[in-house]
């Protein structure tokens, strides 16, 4: 039970070793703000469609099943973008329409696909909130590099002085790709001391 | 038309899907190891963009926009997507096995390719009319195949080049994308808005 919740966290976690949802994780982590609402918005979103999947795993038609699901993780993405705008709206502004593309993120459906479908409730619901945090801290630690890099602060506290010259990129497109790329390779790296 | 045209270079060139949106970036890192499959991809994608964002945008304004039903736009968004998805790939099947063959297991991951609900979702946010948004898929799906097929090029290359062994697959992939976008901001001045 424990192995289930803590895979995620780690040994495969979804930003890093299987790299899924990658278009959030790049797209939101402009701040460590926006990385960790998006993070927590997928947890949600997440736990509740392993839930549902794993509750209704044996009335679902073999052949429809992709499609049942995606219509599931589109229910609850509603559920999260409503409730984001009337009480979050500055960073329901930030997400854009990376809020709702969590209905295509590959995390969610992969596992609902891969885990929810073939285990019981309870096994899932680890396995979702693991998969989610380790989602979640992945893109808070992309988000955080990204922030001190681009304009010198973490979580909006400055931390460089004031003489500190933003490297812009960082927060622009290409930094995205080019700060998770080192990251990952740092994984990699970290892996390989360990063995 | 001027307007048609603008839409088109901004969205193959300037805001290209995969370098500044990062709108399908998992087939951009699974299937981009050959320019055929990339090819392949690229025309699959294009072809369910275009119809995709087309049909969904009558849905929107004649459907969901007079009966106040918004509320339902994803789930309607991502059923047009499945729907069509199903189709494109029976067809395929049908019509080129080998193109089948090659595509495999991406073909109904098209499904959930973040580019093709993400085109639907910004022709919704930019208030685009219909021959706007059957551009603005179109030429999404064009700029992802610009890309793709690029990137599978310089993935040929990078095959016999020594690099560091945590650097392997997606670490490299990654960067080599980061530097494709940092390429790709040199065309931001194109168009002076």
């Amino acid at each position: 039970m424990k192995k289930e919740f803590l895979k995620g966290l780690w040994n495969q976690h979804p930003v890093f070793r299987q790299l899924l949802g990658m278009c959030p994780t790049l797209a939101v982590t402009t701040s460590a703000k926006n990385g960790l609402s998006m993070g927590l918005a997928v947890v949600f979103v997440l736990f509740f469609s392993s839930l549902v999947v794993a509750l209704i795993k044996q009335i679902v038609p073999h052949q429809v099943r992709i499609a049942v699901y995606t219509v599931i993780i589109a229910t609850f993405v509603t559920i999260v973008d409503t409730f984001m705008r009337a009480q979050f709206p500055a960073i329901s502004q930030a997400l854009g329409p990376y809020l709702p593309l969590i209905i295509v993120n590959c995390i969610i459906l992969g596992r609902c696909e891969a885990f929810a479908s073939k285990n019981g409730v309870a096994v899932s619901l680890l396995d979702a909130l693991g998969m989610g945090l380790g989602f979640t801290w992945g893109l808070f630690v992309l988000g955080s590099v990204r922030e001190f890099f681009g304009t010198g602060s973490i979580l909006s506290i400055r931390i460089m002085p004031a003489g500190y010259d933003p490297l812009v990129a960082m927060i622009l497109p290409a930094g995205a790709f080019l700060v998770l790329g080192l990251l990952v390779a740092l994984m990699n790296r970290i892996e390989e001391w360990k063995s | 038309m001027e307007k048609l045209i603008l839409i088109f270079i901004s969205t193959v060139l300037i805001n290209n899907f995969v370098l500044s949106y990062f709108l399908g970036i998992c087939p951009f890192l699974g299937v981009s190891g050959k320019i055929e499959s990339a090819l392949g991809m690229g025309m699959a994608v294009t072809f369910v963009m275009s119809l995709a964002t087309g049909i969904s945008y009558l849905i929107y304004e004649y459907i969901l926009l007079p009966w106040n039903l918004m509320i339902l736009q994803y789930v309607v968004f991502i059923l047009v997507i499945a729907s069509l998805v199903q189709v494109v790939e029976m067809f395929i099947k049908k019509y080129s096995n080998s193109l089948y063959q090659s595509l495999g297991i991406y073909l109904p991951l098209i499904t959930t390719n973040c580019a093709i609900l993400g085109s639907a979702l910004f022709m919704v946010t930019r208030k685009y009319g219909f021959l706007e948004s059957v551009v603005f898929g179109f030429s999404g799906g064009v700029g992802f195949s610009l890309v793709l097929i690029i990137m599978a090029g310089i993935r040929q290359e990078l095959e016999d080049a020594d690099i560091p062994s945590v650097f392997k697959g997606a670490p490299l992939t990654l960067i080599v994308a980061g530097l494709l976008a940092l390429i790709f901001m040199g065309f931001s001045g194109l168009i002076s808005s």
